[in-house]
């Protein structure tokens, strides 16, 4: 095994350009599990905690650039304004010693179907920044999950950033487990509402070979939120559409049995998840558009 | 390859390190500092904690390469000379020590808890050592002795 340390981005670009095998270590806590274990011998192991703009982020006019290694722990306490899904999310991550270590460049580089930061991703809109010597390319991330633990990078290319849309609305990120540290989600959702748009937009974890979206779900309830003038008259979303939201989020699993769940378990909690997601994101879009009009 | 570092304030050099070692391996087994514990190696137990440039982590989870000038701090680093930190003595004064196994981890995890919240609630405190096991205690001995050690702290005693 080789250790390469590059000093700059730059460097790194260069590296894993002549050594498209080499490994990317950021964080660390899912690579050096696999080494401890003797799940993989990687020939190089590159570290990426040299390179000091990736773990700094940027918040412009639509959306955060979010450097690939900034700490679960830092988008906790400095972006919970901007990336409310995804603080939320992170807070769930493990524990705090693995949230001052891992990140969503790593959450990324794993592709588990069970990484926290993927629903929140989803539902939030967001676009992978891919660099490699070639050139960079913005990959959106409906796009990113190509199958279990697979992503969309080329062999040659790091994630310099994530570019996370700045929340226009009320976001929630819900998971189930069997108790609130260190905890592998059984299942997990994301919700986010996009006043602006007048659209909703869900993420949903551990429930199918790759994060999802239920699109089926997120276009019913955009419907049915137009139609009743619901976005205007801030009345609550009447519990039929709440229950058709729910039941279009299940249909949107295609999960299986494994140890922490069966897949029917998985299929009726997600539709737990999104009708209790719905209800508190919709309360606080009801109380905040009711204070505006009060002001 | 070769490893240099700071450990507890003290520049150390370790050789011959393979390159996907651990910085919890380094520690144990190259520099003769056995304090952090090995339980899980996968980052679930917290027993192998240590500061990394301040920051609590899993020094399992932490590449040898990547500790390469930066500083760590274990739990041998914890007390002045012979007089242990009070996070130590509230520890031993609670009864917050069984097998021990744990309690470097939890020292470490707690001492810098201490140091960023002077005066935790409950609920931070739980938090704060969400990342550490103990399969003795049952936890309210280490409740007390972190509860403990915040009072006497805020008391200046
Ligand atoms: C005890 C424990 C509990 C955990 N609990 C959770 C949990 O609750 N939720 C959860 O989502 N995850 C959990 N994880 C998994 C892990 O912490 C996360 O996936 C984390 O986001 C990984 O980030 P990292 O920086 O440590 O990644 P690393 O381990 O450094 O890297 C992970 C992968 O990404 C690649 N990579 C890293 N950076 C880049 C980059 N810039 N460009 C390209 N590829 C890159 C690496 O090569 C590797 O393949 C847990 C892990 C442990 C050990
Ligand atoms: S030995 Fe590192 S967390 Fe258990
Ligand atoms: S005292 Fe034995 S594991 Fe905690």
């Amino acid at each position: 095994m080789d250790f390469l340390r590059p000093a700059s981005w730059e460097e790194a670009l260069a590296a894993k350009a002549e050594h498209p095998s080499a490994v990317p270590i950021a964080g660390g806590t899912d690579v050096m599990v696999e080494i401890n274990f003797d799940h993989r011998r990687p020939e190089y192991l590159m570290d990426l905690n040299r390179i000091p703009e990736l773990t700094d982020w940027e918040v412009g006019e639509e959306s955060v650039r979010l450097g690939a290694s900034v700490p679960y722990t830092r988008i906790m306490e400095h972006l919970r304004t901007e990336l409310p899904g995804l603080a939320l999310a992170a807070h769930t991550v493990a524990s705090p010693q693995i949230r001052n270590r891992g990140g969503v460049g790593g959450n990324l580089g794993t592709a588990s179907p069970a990484g926290d930061a993927h629903p929140a991703l989803l539902a939030a809109g967001a676009e992978v920044e891919a660099v490699s010597v070639r050139g960079t390319r913005m990959i959106p991330i409906d796009d990113f999950y190509t199958g279990v633990k697979r992503n969309a990078l080329a062999p040659d290319e790091l994630i310099r950033a994530v570019h996370v849309s700045k929340a226009d609305g009320p976001q929630q990120f819900a998971k189930v487990g069997t108790r609130n540290a260190m905890v592998i989600a059984v299942c997990a959702f994301g919700l986010a509402l996009h006043p602006a748009t007048r659209t909703v937009r869900t993420g949903i974890g551990s429930a199918a070979p790759t994060p999802v979206r239920a699109r089926t779900a997120e276009e019913f309830l955009a419907a049915a939120l137009e139609e009743g003038g619901f976005w205007d008259n801030g009345k609550v979303v009447t519990p039929s559409v709440a229950q058709e939201f729910a039941r279009l989020c299940s249909a949107a699993c295609n999960p299986i049995d494994d140890v922490r769940g069966t897949a029917g378990y998985r299929r009726h909690a997600i539709g737990v998840l999104a009708r209790r997601t719905l209800t508190w994101t919709w309360e606080s879009y009801r109380t905040a558009a009711g204070e505006g009009k009060a002001a | 390859m070769r490893v240099n570092l700071t450990v507890n304030g003290r520049p150390q050099e370790a050789d011959d390190v393979w390159e996907g070692e651990s910085l919890l391996y380094v520690l144990r087994e190259r520099l003769g500092l056995p304090g952090s514990k090995n339980a899980c190696e996968q980052g679930e137990c917290g027993s192998c904690t240590v500061r990394l440039d301040g920051v609590p982590v899993c020094s399992c989870l932490v590449a040898a390469g990547q500790a390469e000038g930066r500083e760590v701090v274990t739990v041998e680093g914890l007390a002045d000379d012979e007089e242990l930190a009070p996070i130590q003595q509230a520890f031993i004064d609670a009864g917050a020590v069984q097998c021990g196994f744990c309690t470097p981890g939890l020292l470490v995890a707690a001492d810098e808890m201490l140091e960023r919240n002077p005066s935790p609630s409950d609920a931070d405190i739980r938090e704060a050592l969400s990342g550490n096991l103990c399969r003795c205690t049952g936890y309210e001995k280490i409740m007390d002795a972190v509860r403990l050690a915040a009072a006497r702290r805020t008391e200046g005693v």
